[in-house]
Order: C-alpha cells, then structure tokens, then sequence
C-alpha cells in the first residue's frame, strides 16, 4: 500500500479546462506534481494560477481530468480535505474569532491537527489566546493562519500568494518556517507567488503558466542547463544574436545581456561571460509582451 | 527512491479520531461564538428591559395608589381605578378571594407571565431573521468561507450546523431567557405583595403556574423548528445565492411575487388567489420565525377565556401539536427542506473569485 501511494504522483492533470464568462482561465493545461516537491506556480496576473489551485482543492467545477492524491476534487472534496490543506491568499481567518477559538475549533474538527505544534509555533510570536483576528496585523493574521496549517499534518499544502501585503520581515520569516519545520519528504507543497526571487531557493520544481495554459515545468535543476544568460559585448551582439535569444536586454557601457533557451554554455561561452538566469529574469523572458 | 522510502517505517501520524457527531458539536459551537450577542445576549436584554419597565410600572401605579389607602393591609380601588401591569390588576392580589376568585386570579397572573416572557421571543425572530440572511452570506463578503472550506468539513454539515442554530439553539436560549423574565417578573411582583402585606405565595406563587408554563414553553421548540424552516430554508437560500444585498432579495422577491399575483387576480386572469398566495407562500417565507401559527391563532380564537385555566391552556402541548397534523406545517418543511438542500449546493460550488 505504501508502495502504490508513494508512486503516485500528488497531481495529476490532463486537459484542466476552465472558461468565465469573460475569458478562458484554464485552456488544456496538464502537469503531473511528484511526492516530497515544493512547486512553485508562478504567471502574471490573471494566467491561471488561482483558478488551476482552486480547480485542485475542488472549489471550483471545470472540464479534464484531475486526480490529486488519487481522488477527484469535484466529487470528493470531503474526503480529499482530510488530507489536504490550503492558505488561499491572507487574512481569510473571521475577523470575529479568537485565537484560541480558532485552536480549539481546529483541533476540534481536524483529524490530523496538533494542538502542542501549534502553540509551540505561537509561543515564538506576540499572539495572545484572548485576541481577536480583527484586532491582529496582518502579519500576525498570517503567523497565526500558518501556525494552525503547519499544526496539521496534511500530505499536500496549497499557498496562494501566502505572503501578499507582508513586510519583508514576515515573508522570510513565513519561508523559513515552512521549511524548516514542516516540510518532509512525504508532503507537497504548491505555492504561487508574484515575488519570484523570495521563493526560487526553496523550489524544487517550477511551473510558468501563462494565459490559461503551462508554458514552463520542469525541476529546478534542469533549468540551469537548459537557460544560459549571457553578458555580451557590443562588438559580438550580433553574432550571439544569430542563436536566437529567448530575450535580450541592454546594460549600460554597451553590453547586453542574452538568454538562451536550450543552446549550451560551452556553445555560448566564446559570446562573453555565462551564467544561469535567476528565476525573475526568466520570468520575465518567458512572460514578455502579456500585458500588450 | 520508491525503494529506499518503502523500507522506511511508516513515520506515525498523530490522527484523533473524530465522529461526525463531534464536529458537529463544534460547528454549533462556532455558530455561537459568532452570534453569541444575538443568540445569548439579546434575549436576556430584551428579558431585562422587560422587567425594568414592569417594575417602572409597577412604581408608578404604587405612588398614584398612594392616596387610596382606608385601613392598614388592604388596597381598596374600589372607585373605579384599575392599576395595571402587563395586564396584572395589582388590586386583585391583596383581596380577599374565594376559590374560584383564585382561580381567576391565577389565568391572570399566568396570562401576565406570558406577556412579560413574551419580549424574548420576539427579539429571538428578529435575530433568526438576520442571522439566517447573513449565515452564508457574510462568511462570502469577507471571504473566511476560504478558511472554513480549507478544513475538512462538508457544506451540507456546516448549512445543517447554521439550520440547527436557527431553529434550535437560539430558540432554546431565548426560552431560557423567557423563563427567567418569567420568574423575574414573579419575584417583582412578590415584593410588591410583601410590601402591601400580602402573602406571595398563596396569593402569586400558588395560583399561578410558572413550572408549567416553562415546560410548555421548552415542548414547544421542535413544533417551532419545523414551523421555522420555510422561512430559514428562504432566507439561507438568499444568504448563499445573492451577490450583495441578500435583505433586499429576500424580502423583495417574495413581495413582488405577492403584487404580481395580485395584479394578476385584478385583470381576472386569477381567480380567487391572491390571500392563500400571501398565506402560503410570501408570509410563509417571510414570517414563519415568529413563534406563532396560523393554526395557532386558529385556535386561540376558540378557547374560552370565561373558564378558569384558560391561560394554562394557550401553551399545552395539546394544542401546540397540534400543528403537526397540518398539511400547513409539512409543507413548509419540504419546501425548506428542498431550499436548505438549494443552499448547500450553492455553498459547494460559488465560486468567490
């Protein structure tokens, strides 16, 4: 049994198709997400992202195949969300409840909820069990949100834009945590984020998506062999431009720097000075000309 | 890697066991945690208000009784002056009285506690009415239905959690609340006795009947959830359909229906109609968290307020349960029912952008 759960993948999406009335959100998008990943889903505003995250916590109806962890979200939401946790943008929690109202009703209700876990979590932090949410910062809304997730053992953990409107503070402070004291080899963890460079050194695997459809998945590690930035001299511009940059942008003093998708370094390396493109720049490489 | 993880030992996960009954306590209690002001507070305010204006009454009727004293113990008003409070002819209590005086004496105080308990419960309407409008409602607007939806509960048990609040956790608390106005207003009543005298307990305590009339009072609840579920089931239905303003939805489709109806009866396309519409279908949807029936109006119209235990009879459960012989009252409880079910569907698939 071990076996079969371990082999199959967390998310497995074939032809995700989603339309609003105004325009397609999801147009044929298929990925498969492994055990013990930390995927990052990353586009521009309104690509997909949270309509692909919804459609996997079975909020939402579509048309195509999903399975995650084995279930269909549409007709087996009730069962999936034993095993299945998510933070959907911050500050949800009702703005009514205390903090110890939100522990006790959780611990009610969770199967997998550890209560000692999470207080040990807030007893590093200024909450007070007698505090509203509505009297609560917005960090502290969120530290008190992740606290009850990462109380809950769930073997999947969906983030959407978990740490929007944070200061910088509370955004490395809300990574930090998450991967040191939750995350495990059995769990999954998928986040969408617009501050790329914050995340990329705890991704394992990336996702681009952008209008309605997946346009980059791949594991972190393979995109330093397939991506290669290049800083190129004036002189030699045009002759890297003959390989067929992916995006190329000028620096001052007459360089350019060039991305190239799929061409080796040693191939590029006579252009000038190579190294592997940060994820933002890949972004936006990839994401050119969307707001157009 | 399959291989190195399947030798490991299955890393053991911390799971309470937790029964659907369980969780169930705990969205009741969830439910009271938010409206704990509504379900709780308001009816003992209402109770409290109640017992301060009776006693304001009762001051004032004291201080112009004042100048009618003749002797040391009794009050006579035999001029023509009647003080009354909530109905309760303060002269009667300090006569002397036969047996059947008693009696008489006991309707009328019953039908005072009925009075004075009353106030609870009309506040309890008031509350379902706008808990029931903003249950799914609100938990949209600011987008916490996110949160409740990221813990394993299913739509149809947390909607069931917020019907049974409606219909049977706020009813219960405010005939707690009831029930002590009830005996509040009996303890207020005895020190006036005592002040002119008398003995509270032969001439308030015993003739009248406050145990009774609490029993009666709590037998009552289910007739009342099943009468209610109309106007929940309506009034959920709106709360998880409307994108904003779910009062106006409510109140205003029901009531253009009524006109339309109406003007349909008036051009002679309709016979006859227009009242059981109104009856059945606007007021039903609209009203039916008022504690009181059609069949119950019915039926006070045929008890006999002449005869001694009258008041005791309003409440019986007799009576009361009578409801439930009713084509009335099952119909409403399928349509609820059918709209409560509305409802769930509508929480499970909104999507809330």
């Amino acid at each position: 049994m071990n076996a079969a759960a371990e082999s199959m993948a967390v998310v497995e999406a074939r032809g995700l198709r989603k339309a609003y009335r105004a325009k397609v959100a999801l147009d044929g998008v298929g990925f498969r997400i492994e055990s013990g990943r930390i995927v990052g889903l990353i586009g521009p505003n309104g690509a997909g992202k949270t309509t692909a995250l919804k459609a996997m916590l079975g909020l939402i109806p579509f048309d195509g195949a999903l399975q995650v962890l084995g279930r269909d979200p549409r007709t087996e939401r009730d069962d999936l969300m034993r095993d299945v946790c998510f933070i959907a943008d911050v500050a949800v929690l009702p703005r009514w409840m205390r903090v110890r109202e939100a522990i006790d009703f959780v611990a009610g209700v969770h199967p997998r909820f550890d209560r000692a876990r999470c207080e040990r979590f807030l007893a590093n932090t200024q909450l007070n069990p007698r505090q509203r949410v509505r009297e609560l910062s917005k960090g502290m809304i969120v530290q008190l949100h992740l606290a009850l997730v990462m109380a809950i053992d769930a073997r999947l953990l969906v983030l959407d834009e978990p740490t929007l409107g944070l200061d910088i503070l509370y955004r490395k402070q809300f990574y930090q945590r998450l991967l040191e004291d939750y995350f495990d080899e059995r769990k999954t963890i998928i986040v969408t984020t617009h501050q790329v460079e914050e995340i990329e050194h705890i991704l394992t695997d990336v996702m681009f998506i952008r209008d309605g459809k997946v346009v980059l998945d791949a594991p972190m590690e393979d995109l330093g062999e397939r991506f290669v930035e290049v800083l190129v001299d004036a002189n030699q511009a045009e002759a890297a431009r003959q390989l067929g940059p992916l995006d190329e942008r000028s620096l001052p003093f007459g360089k350019t720097v060039m991305l190239f998708d799929g061409v080796s370094q040693a191939a590029l390396s006579p252009y000038g000075e190579t190294r592997t493109p940060g994820l933002a720049d890949l972004f936006v490489a990839t994401m050119k000309g969307t707001y157009a | 890697m399959n291989v190195i993880v399947d030798t490991l030992p299955e890393t053991p996960r911390p799971t309470a066991r937790i029964t659907a009954a369980r969780r169930f306590g705990w969205l009741l209690r969830r439910e009271f945690w938010e409206h704990r002001g509504g379900f709780l507070w308001a009816p003992l305010v209402a109770g409290a208000a109640s017992l301060v204006l009776s006693a304001m009454g009762i001051v004032l009727a004291m201080v112009a009784a004042r100048g009618k004293f003749r002797g040391d113990t009794e009050i006579t008003l035999h001029d023509g002056t009647s003080v009354s409070i909530n109905g309760l002819d303060l002269n009667m209590l300090t006569s002397r009285m036969g047996h059947e005086e008693l009696a008489r004496l006991g309707d009328g105080i019953d039908l005072t506690l009925i009075m004075a308990s009353g106030w609870p419960f009309l506040v309890l309407a008031f509350v379902v009415f706008f808990y029931c409008l903003g249950a799914l409602y609100d938990e949209r607007r600011d987008r916490s239905v996110l949160f409740w939806k990221s813990l394993p509960l299913s739509d149809g048990e947390t909607v069931l959690s917020k019907v049974a609040s409606a219909v049977l956790v706020a009813p219960l608390l405010a005939t707690i609340a009831s029930i002590l106005t009830m005996f509040g207003f009996l303890v207020l009543v005895s020190l006036v006795v005592l002040f002119y005298g008398g003995n509270p307990v032969t001439l308030l305590w015993g003739p009248a009947s406050p145990l009774l009339l609490s029993l009666q009072y709590l037998a009552a609840i289910p007739v009342y959830a099943l009468w209610a579920l109309p106007t929940v089931g309506w009034l959920l239905l709106c709360s998880s359909w409307a994108r904003s303003k779910p009062f106006l939805w409510a109140v205003v489709l029901p009531l253009l229906a009524g006109i339309l109806v109406a003007w349909l009866e008036f051009l002679g396309v309709l016979g006859d109609v227009t009242w059981p519409f109104f009856r059945n279908v606007v007021l039903r949807a609209l009203t039916s968290i008022f504690p009181m029936t059609f069949m119950d109006f019915e039926y006070l119209r045929d008890v006999d307020f002449s005869l001694p235990g009258a008041a005791r009879q309003l409440m019986s459960p007799a009576g009361v349960y009578r409801n439930l012989a009713s084509v009335d009252l099952w119909g409403g409880v399928l349509a609820g029912a059918a709209m409560i079910f509305a409802a769930v569907r509508l929480r499970r698939w909104r999507d809330e952008g």
